[in-house]
């Protein structure tokens, strides 16, 4: 196929759609909601929709450091692999449910995967 | 080729450059990131020329409205003349038109609309002192129904400004203000969406300015006002507002108290708990937050997880000077 994840997607567009449920979901997940307490929410809905862009394999000038800078904080109250895979987990079914076939989601898992051990410090 | 203006420099395009391009091949520095129309970090705002519509795609309708647009997207087709929108802004001598008190601790001040004085009401502007000290107050006012600018002042003990229009200011003295700013305001298209407005204290400033121009744009949706104060005696324009309500089959008015006695046609209770009682879910929701921080930034995730869009809910906090 020519057409790269983004465009497959629907490139800006499915972030746009995608953002607010992404977002909804992470905010009210039991499971990392706390991790977004005292957040500036505008500021912290703009970097959702640049993480979704990064994972539809748009473009992004994102850098293994700038995630490790952005989420040292973040570790260091307790941020760990299961919470990365509630992230990857919600994002999948932001996707199932706009209609994105099963092994498009997987190509975006698998996207957001090469950043774990970024965000997680390891 | 279209010429860009930017910070007092002029720079020549070429055939198919973004704006972005055209300023970084001058040795021009700016903020950007991904360079293809997402991440918005090198929006600004095009004080001549137009953006070309490719370059709006995605920014809050507010801001579009405002002539903001991402420059690495905009390939110019006219001459423009650009700014980073935070140092948009520009001063004004304007006269006080009036002073009066709305309640114990709030003043209404109405001054002369300086000509060439764009805004649109629920934007903030900078208010200058003698000393030279500025704050930030909402507009009340709506340039197509009031020749005046009305900010609503609440008198905070010590406080610079406050103070200083409290116990010195006079009708026909002058005064300083910056250009208006923020992108708390009413933009039309979606006529039938319901709109939720909630504020305390003076956060009913920008919240009146907004219903009143919604209402003159013939918003046809449902409008609920909700304004919050801890006592009886902080609620002001209660007559006014109250007024709007029976005029206006579209336009409910909340004024709600959080402690002491509770007179008739006032509701027992903090206005976010009331709001979030009388509407769970709110998919679809245009809302305005404006007053105490903690309420704002509160009520904010509970109307974005009650269903409203991120786009469509504009928080406003109050931020009181230290000094």
């Amino acid at each position: 196929m020519s057409d790269s994840l983004f465009d497959r997607i629907g490139g800006e567009g499915a972030v746009d759609a995608a953002v607010d449920i992404f977002y909804r979901k992470v905010l009210a997940d039991d499971r990392i909601s706390e991790f977004f307490d005292g957040v500036d929410m505008d500021k912290q809905a703009a970097k959702q929709k640049a993480f979704l862009t990064m994972a539809f394999g748009g473009p992004n000038n994102y850098t293994g450091e700038d995630m490790r800078k952005g989420h040292a904080h973040l570790v260091a109250r307790g941020l760990n692999d299961s919470h990365f895979d509630a992230v990857v987990e919600d994002l999948g079914s932001t996707l199932a449910e706009l209609g994105v076939p099963n092994d498009v989601i997987g190509e975006v898992a698998a996207i957001a995967e090469t950043t774990r051990n970024d965000v997680l410090g390891k | 080729m279209p010429a860009i203006e930017f910070e007092g420099g002029q720079y020549e395009s070429e055939p198919g450059e973004s704006v972005l391009d055209c300023l970084t091949r001058h040795g021009v520095s700016v903020n950007y990131s991904c360079r293809a129309g997402v991440c918005q970090s090198c929006m600004m705002v095009a004080v001549e020329g137009k953006p070309t519509p490719v370059s709006q795609l995605g920014i809050r309708e507010t801001l579009k409205a405002q002539d903001h647009f991402l420059i690495c997207s905009c390939v110019p087709e006219t001459d423009m003349t650009v700014a980073v929108p935070d140092r948009a802004g520009s001063l004004f001598e304007t006269t006080v038109v009036s002073l009066d008190r709305l309640s114990a601790d709030v003043i209404r001040l109405r001054l002369a609309r300086p000509e060439n004085y764009d805004y649109r009401p629920g934007q903030f502007l900078n208010l200058t002192n003698a000393a030279g000290i500025s704050r930030s107050y909402s507009l009340a006012s709506v340039p197509e129904l009031d020749d005046f600018l009305e900010l609503q002042i609440r008198i905070v003990p010590d406080g610079q400004v406050s103070s200083w229009v409290a116990n010195g200011l006079q009708v026909g003295d002058s005064v300083t203000i910056s250009q208006s700013a923020g992108e708390c305001s009413y933009v039309p298209g979606r006529e039938q969406q319901s709109l939720l407005l909630v504020g305390t204290g003076t956060g009913l400033a920008p919240l009146v300015g907004i219903a009143r121009d919604a209402l003159r744009q013939g918003h046809a949706g449902p409008i609920h006002l909700y304004h919050g104060s801890s006592a009886v005696e902080g609620l002001y324009l209660v007559d006014e507002l109250s007024a709007m309500d029976r005029v206006h089959e579209n336009f409910q008015y909340y004024p709600c108290v959080s402690r002491g006695a509770v007179p008739d046609g006032v509701r027992a209770g903090r206005a976010a708990d009331l709001v979030l009682q009388d509407f769970a879910k709110l998919p679809g929701w245009r809302a305005f937050l404006c007053g105490r921080e903690d309420m704002v930034k509160g009520l904010q995730k509970k109307i974005f997880l009650a269903g409203a869009s991120m786009q469509d809910i504009f928080a406003d906090p109050f931020i009181e000077a230290k000094d």
